[in-house]
Order: C-alpha cells, then structure tokens, then sequence
C-alpha cells in the first residue's frame, strides 16, 4: 500500500505485537516453570525461590523418578497403546474413508447418515461403560483399543481427503488394467494420501498418549495401566510417597514437588521434542478437516 | 430401457423398475469388494454405538445385571421422575449451563479475536512463531494440564507466592476448594489450552479474503478498523456460524473428565456438571438405571438443541451443518 500510516494504525500494531508477545509467554511460562523446577534442588522449590531459571541445579528427582518401577510399566503400556491403537484406527478409518468416498457406491449416503449419527447422538456413558464389560473387554488390553477404534470426525476428514485429491479418472483406469479394489488402495489411493494419512497418524497417536478416563474405568489391573493413570497419582491425588524413600522429613514437601515436576516433564517431553517438527502437519489436519463437501 | 420407458409416459412401467433393480444389483456386485471393506466399519459403529443406544432403554427399566438388559423390568419413567425431584437436579444442570455458557461467552469469541490479531501481523516469522506457541498447550494431556493448575494454585503454589509478593492479596487463597473460584479457573484453563489451536480455522478463513477487497477500500479511505467490520469479518461469518452451531449443539456436554480430575466435594456446589454427575453416581456408586435416565436426559437436550440451532442458521443465515 502506497498510503502513510496513521499514528493511530501505529500504535494499533504496536499494542497488537505487545500483546502477542504477552500472550506467547503466557503459553510457553507455564511448561518452562515445571522444567526449571524439576531440575533444581529441594529447598529452593519448597521456599518458593525458583521462577525463571533453576536454583541448585540437580537431577535426583529424575533419578527418583526413573527408578520407580511404576512409571517404566505404565511408559512400556502406554507405548504399547499408542502402536496398537493408531494401528487399529488408522486401518478401520482408510477402510471405511475410501469406499465412502466412491460416488459409484450404491447407498452410501444412507452409511455415511448412519456414522454421522454417532456424532451428535449417543447412549451415553452407562450404556457404554456396560456394553463394554458385557463385552468381556474388562481388565484385557482391548478394552483402550476397541472402542474408540474409528473417530467419526477423522473418518469424514480422510472420505473428503479422497474425493477432492484422487481424480475418478486415475481409480477407472486402474480397474481397466484389472487391479483389485485393495491393490487400488494400497499402491494408488494411499501413496497419492500421504498428507492426510500423516494428519490421521498424529491425531490418533496424540488422543492414545493423553487418554485416561477408559483406563480407569475399565481396567483394575494396575498392571495394564498407562502413563496418564499413574501421573494421575503422582499430580492429582499427590500421591509420591512411594518414591520419597531415604527422605528426610524437613525436605518432604520439596522433593515431593520436584519429583511432580519430573514426572511431567518425562511424561510429555515426547510430545515437546516431536512438536517442532509436526507442528505443520497439526494445523494442516484442521484446515482439511474445514473443508466443506 | 430408454425405450421402454418411451412407450408409457402415465406411469413407470414395471420392466423399467425392475431394469433399475437390475441396474442397482449389478452395482453392488461390481463394487462388491467395496462392501467387504465397509464391514468391519459397519460392524464397529453398531457394536460400540448403536448398541450403547439400545442399552440406553435400561433408564426405563430397574437394570439387574444378573437379568440383562432385556428382562429387566419395565418401571416407565420413574427414574426421571426422582432425577427431576432431586436436589441434585437444579445444581447440576445449573453448573452446566454456566460452565457453558462461559465457555461461549469467552472461550468463541478468544479465538476469533487471536485470529485476527495474527492476521494483522505484518511479519511473517512472528506470526508463524506465535502460531507454534498457542497450538502447544492443546497436545499437552489433560492429567498434566490439572496437575499443573493444582500444583500452581495451592496456598503455597506460584500463583499465592506472586499474588503476595506485588500486594494484590494479604493472605494465601485456598483456590482449589473455593467453589467461588472453580468455574473461572475451569473455563480460563480451558481457553488457555484450546485458544490456539481453534483458532486455525478462523486464520484458514481469513487467507480466503480476496487481498484486493482490501485495495479497494484502502483507496475508498476506510481504516484498518473499517476494514475490520466492513470485509474481515463479514468473510469469515459463514465460518463463525458453522462452529457456533456446533457449540451450541454441544452445548450441555461440558468436558466432565476434567471436572472430575479438578473437584472435590468442597466445590461440588459450582463444579458439579451432569456428566461428572453421571460419573459418581453411576460408575463409582453403580446406580446405573438412574445415571442412565439422567445421561438420555442430557443427550435428548443436546440433540433436540443441535436441531433446532441448525434449523435457524439455515433461515436466518443461510449457512448451516446439513
């Protein structure tokens, strides 16, 4: 634009940058806190003296925390989650997407109206809770994995994914050569999907890692629990007595926090190291997610 | 067929009905592999849906679970009936329309205002920078995010310690078991974790603003904020409708496992929602034909609400979900 700035243009855009600024560390202070508190000593955390950066540096809450055997079970199971479970969701989602996507499918309007449905009517949680031990999915590993196995919203993301990016014309020719639907699927319609296939992956992994609420209603056998349940513990019910052995009773409350502060830290620096580099793909899933058929 | 169907021009003849038949068949066999691949699909959203929808009839029934659901005895509405002469009725639909209501009041329109302030930002990298911080608390887990706010907020937490230290408060404040405060740091957690990350779809509607609108009314003399209320925000009103009403048709689910993983029985009075409700009563206390009637009750609103917002998006505005 050719035209001068008003004052008034510029002071907007310079109250527009402080205030961004201003919310950006309110975003990042909260986690930068935790970090900087799990790496500091006892006694500093207890008298309150930490606030940007740590004070007595140490790493014994780490070493309290990895030597809990608790929290390296509960790590292996959620990992084992996590797997298991974007597997599961990423081959239900594709095998429900790519058909719905087919305008030559007879009665698809009437599937798709039947898992839209889900989405803003449900027999709620009793129903669900029962339904699952009338499974017999109690106790057992299926019972985190079966039934959120297919998001209805990701399912809808990945059909329009398809149908705007893969040409009709690519699918019928590849039929005239004589390719199966599968051989379809697999060798054309995924490899051209990547983008959305890399969206689904991140969402279904990122809902494993948090997920807690099944987990405790269904399982009891703490040996199939996750991450989340045992932080739930450790954060919520501040239950740390079990990794405060040898502690002195003045430093109780300090070590007791800076084991808090670890246990967070390990819990989500998977998420914090990964983000940088998946940010994109993020903002990416809900952009194709807005798209309107 | 065409020319069957050029005989008779009263009526579809028969022939041609079952030629379409034929047709629809011959489809179907076709793309048989199609369906194969729906089946698990299908399967799944009977199995951990609609049969859940099924179950629901146990509100209307004294579930026994050694009878099932099936032979359990009819008892009509009696469970509503006692839900709705319950004390408990009034709280907690109560904290649910408030909790809702503030998440509308300043959790809709945050995103939005974010939006628009990212847009009115000239240099890119900035932009992009603020971006990456706002979207990171959305993938932090909900545990931790609780954790933090109660580590944080205890007497003795950061937040007392600062309050002290710049003479805004005299004494430490108890926040966790203040219901005065549960709602406020309930909905302000909320929009510190979500703002980021639902404001995307807003930036995506604005990149979708023709630049040379904004010439335009550059050279017709209008300022940054005329442009505001003149161009931005009608180009992105479509997108505003389509996610209000999506709120609004969620409007009585109000994200209970947090409410859970934040209360105690001192704030029950103004943290209590009917899906924490639900929670307590059905599955810790396992009065399931009574939680059972309460949860229909709540997904009854919501639908009938979804409905109805939509139908007058569709008149009033022209935009809606279907």
């Amino acid at each position: 634009m050719t035209y001068n700035k008003s004052i008034g243009e510029r002071l907007f855009d310079a109250f527009n940058i402080v205030l961004l600024v201003v919310g950006s560390f309110l975003f990042l202070y909260p986690l930068w806190f935790v970090i900087v508190s799990s790496v500091s000593d006892a006694a500093s955390i207890a008298s309150g003296a930490v606030s940007l950066w740590p004070k007595g540096f140490n790493l014994e809450a780490y070493e309290r925390v990895f030597n809990d055997s608790r929290v390296w079970l509960t790590y292996r199971n959620t990992i084992f989650y996590v797997l298991a479970g974007t597997l599961i969701n990423l081959v239900l989602t594709t095998l429900g997407a790519y058909p719905l996507s087919r305008r030559d499918l007879y009665g698809r309007n009437g599937v798709m109206l039947f898992i839209v449905f889900t989405m803003f009517f449900s027999g709620g949680l009793i129903p669900m809770y029962l339904n699952v031990r009338d499974l017999g999915l109690f106790d057992t590993r299926w019972a985190l994995l079966l039934p959120g196995a297919i998001s209805a919203y990701n399912l809808i993301v990945m059909r329009t994914f398809f149908q705007s990016t893969i040409p009709d014309g690519l699918i019928e020719s590849a039929k005239m050569e004589g390719a199966s639907e599968y051989r379809i699927l697999w060798s054309i319609v995924l490899p051209l999907s990547m983008p959305v296939v890399a969206v689904m992956t991140l969402f279904y992994a990122v809902y494993h890692w948090n997920s807690w609420f099944d987990a405790m209603i269904y399982l009891q056998d703490r040996s199939l629990h996750p991450l989340q349940l045992l932080l739930r513990e450790i954060l919520v019910s501040s239950q740390t007595n079990d990794m405060l052995g040898g502690v002195g009773s003045g430093d109780v409350v300090g070590v007791s926090e800076t084991i808090k502060y670890a246990t967070t830290v390990i819990a989500t620096l998977p998420i914090l190291v990964i983000y940088p580099f998946l940010q994109k793909y993020f903002a990416k899933g809900v952009m194709l997610g807005g798209v309107k058929e | 067929m065409n020319a069957n169907a050029a005989k008779s021009n009263n009526k579809v003849p028969d022939r041609l009905k079952k030629g379409v038949r034929r047709a629809t068949f011959r489809g179907v066999i076709k793309n048989r592999s199609l369906y194969i691949m729906l089946i698990p699909v299908v399967l799944y959203f009977i199995v951990f849906h609609y049969k859940p929808m099924y179950g629901a009839i146990i509100a209307f029934k004294d579930f026994k679970p050694f009878l099932g659901i099936g032979d359990s005895p009819w008892v009509g509405f009696k469970h509503f009936q006692q839900f709705f002469e319950s004390y408990f009725f009034v709280r907690i639909l109560r904290n649910t329309i408030v909790i809702s209501l503030y998440q509308l009041i300043f959790g809709f329109p945050a995103a939005i205002i974010l939006a628009l302030l990212l847009n009115e930002l000239k240099n890119q990298i900035f932009k992009r920078f603020v971006q990456s911080i706002s979207y990171l608390p959305h993938f932090i887990s909900l545990v931790v995010v609780c954790g933090m706010l109660i580590d944080f907020l205890q007497p003795d937490g950061i937040i007392n310690r600062s309050l002290l230290a710049i003479g805004v408060i005299g004494e430490p404040i108890n926040f966790m078991i203040l219901p005065e405060w549960f709602r406020i740091i309930f909905v302000g957690s909320g929009i510190w974790q979500s703002v980021g990350w639902s404001s995307i779809i807003f930036l995506a509607a604005l990149s979708g603003i023709n630049p040379s609108l904004y010439e335009a009314a550059a050279v017709d003399g209008a300022g940054r904020w005329r442009q505001m209320l003149s161009i931005t925000l009608p180009g992105i009103m479509p997108t505003i409708i389509i996610l209000l009403i999506i709120n609004i048709g969620n409007f009585m689910v109000v994200g209970f496992d947090k409410i859970i993983l934040l209360y105690n029985s001192a704030t029950y009075e103004t943290a209590d929602v009917i899906g924490s409700f639900v929670f307590r009563r059905g599955i810790t206390e396992a009065n399931y034909s009574f939680t059972a009637a309460v949860g229909l009750f709540n997904s009854v609103i919501n639908f009938t609400l979804l409905v109805l917002v939509n139908q007058l998006a569709k008149k009033k505005a022209e935009s809606s979900l279907w």
